[in-house]
């Protein structure tokens, strides 16, 4: 089963041309994923890492039949670029770009919902179906199938947990890294949604971090709809009110978004929150 | 005329609409435009910020900017000399004060320029017309990050922190961008301030062109508080705050060449595109994102150590900008560095190499606990070993020894 990517997802990378498009199309068909097209405005007819590439998503659909994109084009054209994703008829749009304008991210997001498409990103790392299919940049050896479907707002501290739950001999579902901008095309309760119906999927890891209140939504929806275990971490509880903690989400501003406040949420609505990411595994046992 | 002639020029295009907005063009020309950076967001100043509020057609107090009190030659009546800092606070902290005349004014701006303002100094003083004031009125605009869209905030308590007035006295109006701000939305807005029929309409204007620049502009924030209704029934921007979204400056080259007050590591680190937050313990760490940065300064914690300063290289684990950050740890002088890469498809090795040329070639003898994760970490742990660092191969256990390290 698993989650928004498995075995029919085929991507179109946008921007494979670039070195991180062409990096990462190589590491995402290494994962096992279709990656059936790219795109490059100028570049239609080259091929990368012998995948062909078109001038526009349009053309990826047509030729090959592209259901999922993979957004790496610089943040000015990145909306432009997501735009044309959901205009040719892509149900899944992952934004890898980050610095994307704030004001481009909610014109995205508002179409995309209105026109049903799932947007995952910007400023993500992806999504990855261990033994199925990866939609990013998420490393690909820290992953191994099993039943913990994982969520998180981080990048990098995404891999060190499911580093963490591979190493403990469990595995993953589905691990989708939402992205740490102020707005995002998912949030945790969407995706809680999905691993609370997905067959697969036996036991939640989320993973936060300060800022924002996504964290206080996803404890209510826990609370109200997800009956599976579910375990927390949230980065941040020694982070000073006031500063930027490099994320443009993860600030404690006028004293809401704070780790004891989420932390707090979490567990009134019974998940078990972790005091180190190393532990996040432990406590995935124990439920 | 009220111009301060001297000061660099920068060349911005603005509309003439009215006879007011030749005076504030006349400032926005003449006089050095103020900003900071901070983090990615960057705050206006006030009288910037009111320069862009009558670029969008909302009407602001007459003013002018000075730097001395020698260039203040004459006010047009009773005026306001606002100190010019991004903090709030500045009335409480004696950083507003009125002026009755020209001497009064050059004492005013005397005592204001070089104040410090809880960290912030101000360099600049804003002598703006007084009001007639009959009603104070909040108006706002900022990023609802739940509802993923603008948020249109309205509140007939204006002229205090909007932080303390109570939410029924707040309306909050999202802005579905497929929709925009539409006439219904601010007939709700009008309503809810409760304004008489000669003021609803242009408060209506107001709403419509507070959104509308917030869009062109890329402001994250807009605030007007208060928004005066004066006694002869004009509504004016009594002060004004705007935030820009740094990560827009690519289309607004007019907000780009902002000079940035920060210390200079702070400055070496935002030329490198490094994220540098200095804390108040000793344990320097370099990690790679933001959510692992903030797990290791939590991590460290939890074993009794404190981290001095948070330097996060971005996604990225390019051995050359591993390099420079080693270079700024030095610099801000801590006891032990951490360092916590998990690389995605990066050569650890490659990583460690950039690490090994930055000790050799800056010398630093601070002890190094070093974890790397990816592509050939084994390699790259063996290569540090030797280098005389403490390997770790989990972050708790780096955490560990690093706090060791500090407290020894």
């Amino acid at each position: 089963m698993a989650i928004l990517v498995d075995n029919k997802t085929r991507v179109v990378v946008q921007g494979i041309t670039g070195y991180q498009g062409q990096a990462h199309s190589r590491a995402m068909m290494d994962f096992g994923t279709q990656v059936v097209a790219g795109t490059s405005p100028g570049k239609g007819g080259q091929e990368v890492n012998g995948v062909p590439v078109f001038e526009s998503v349009a053309d990826a659909i047509s030729e090959k039949r592209a259901n999922a994109s993979c957004i790496f084009v610089p943040a000015p054209f990145c909306k432009d670029a997501a735009l044309e994703a959901i205009s040719a008829g892509i149900k899944i749009v992952v934004i890898i770009t980050e610095h994307l304008p704030v004001h481009d991210a909610i014109h995205v997001v508002s179409v995309a919902r209105a026109k049903g498409v799932t947007v995952i990103g910007p400023n993500c790392p992806g999504l990855a179906s261990p033994g199925k299919a990866k939609v990013g940049i998420l490393p690909n050896k820290i992953f191994k199938q099993g039943d913990v479907g994982v969520v998180s707002r981080s990048g990098t501290l995404t891999y060190e947990i499911v580093n963490a739950i591979t190493e403990d001999g469990r595995g993953q579902s589905t691990c989708v890294g939402i992205g740490g901008d102020r707005v995002s095309g998912t949030g945790f309760t969407e995706i809680l949604e999905l691993f609370e119906r997905d067959k697969q999927t036996k036991k939640i890891a989320l993973v936060g971090e300060i800022g924002g209140t996504a964290e206080e939504e996803a404890a209510a929806y826990v609370k109200d709809s997800v009956k599976k275990p579910v375990v927390a971490y949230i980065a941040g509880r020694t982070a000073p009110p006031g500063k930027r903690m490099g994320h443009a989400g993860a600030i404690i501003a006028r004293g809401r978004g704070t780790a004891e406040s989420k932390i707090k949420a979490l567990e009134a609505a019974g998940v078990r929150v972790a005091e180190l990411p190393t532990d996040v595994p432990k406590l995935l046992g124990e439920r | 005329m009220l111009s301060t002639p001297f000061l660099s020029v920068v060349i911005m295009k603005l509309p003439l609409e009215t006879a007011w907005l030749v005076i504030w063009q006349r400032i926005y020309l003449t006089t050095r435009l103020g900003a900071r950076k901070g983090g990615r967001q960057m705050k206006l100043f006030e009288y910037r910020a009111k320069a862009i509020l009558m670029k969008h057609g909302i009407p602001v107090p007459e003013g002018f900017v000075v730097t001395s009190p020698d260039q203040i030659r004459r006010i047009g009546g009773p005026s306001m000399v606002k100190a010019q800092v991004l903090i709030g606070g500045r009335g409480k902290a004696g950083g507003i004060k009125p002026a009755g005349n020209v001497d009064e004014a050059r004492k005013a701006v005397a005592s204001i320029i070089g104040m410090n303002i809880r960290g912030c100094v101000a360099k600049e003083a804003l002598i703006e017309r007084m009001l007639d004031v009959a009603k104070e009125l909040y108006l706002g605009v900022t990023i609802d990050r739940s509802r993923r869209c603008l948020l249109l905030m309205a509140s007939p308590d204006g002229g205090m922190d909007i932080e303390s007035v109570s939410e029924d006295r707040i309306l909050m109006l999202p802005i579905d961008p497929l929709i925009g701000f539409q006439p219904f939305m601010s007939r709700k807005v009008v309503s809810f301030m409760g304004l008489p029929e000669e003021q609803s309409t242009e408060l209506a204007r107001t709403c419509e062109r507070l959104v509308q620049l917030a869009i062109h502009e890329d402001a994250e924030l807009v605030e007007i508080n208060p928004l005066v209704v004066t006694k002869d029934g004009r509504l004016v921007a009594g002060d004004a705050k705007i935030t820009i979204d740094s990560d827009a400056l690519f289309r607004h080259p007019e907000f780009d060449k902002f000079e940035e007050e920060l210390t200079s590591l702070e400055a070496k680190a935002k030329q490198l595109d490094i994220a540098f937050v200095q804390l108040d313990g000793n344990i320097g760490v370099i990690a790679n994102g933001a959510g692992l940065t903030m797990a290791t300064l939590d991590s460290i914690n939890m074993f009794g150590g404190k981290a001095g300063v948070f330097l996060d290289l971005g996604g990225t684990d390019d051995p050359e900008k591993v390099k420079s950050a080693m270079v700024l740890m030095k610099e801000a002088n801590q006891k032990v560095v951490l360092l916590n890469i998990f690389g995605g498809i990066t050569k650890c090795d490659t990583v460690a190499k950039g690490v090994l040329e930055a000790i050799e070639t800056e010398k630093i003898t601070t002890p190094i606990v070093a974890r790397i994760k990816g592509v050939n970490e084994d390699v790259a742990r063996d290569m540090l070993k030797d280098a005389g660092m403490i390997p770790a191969s989990g972050l708790s256990e780096a955490a560990e020894l690093a706090s060791k390290e500090s407290l020894r």
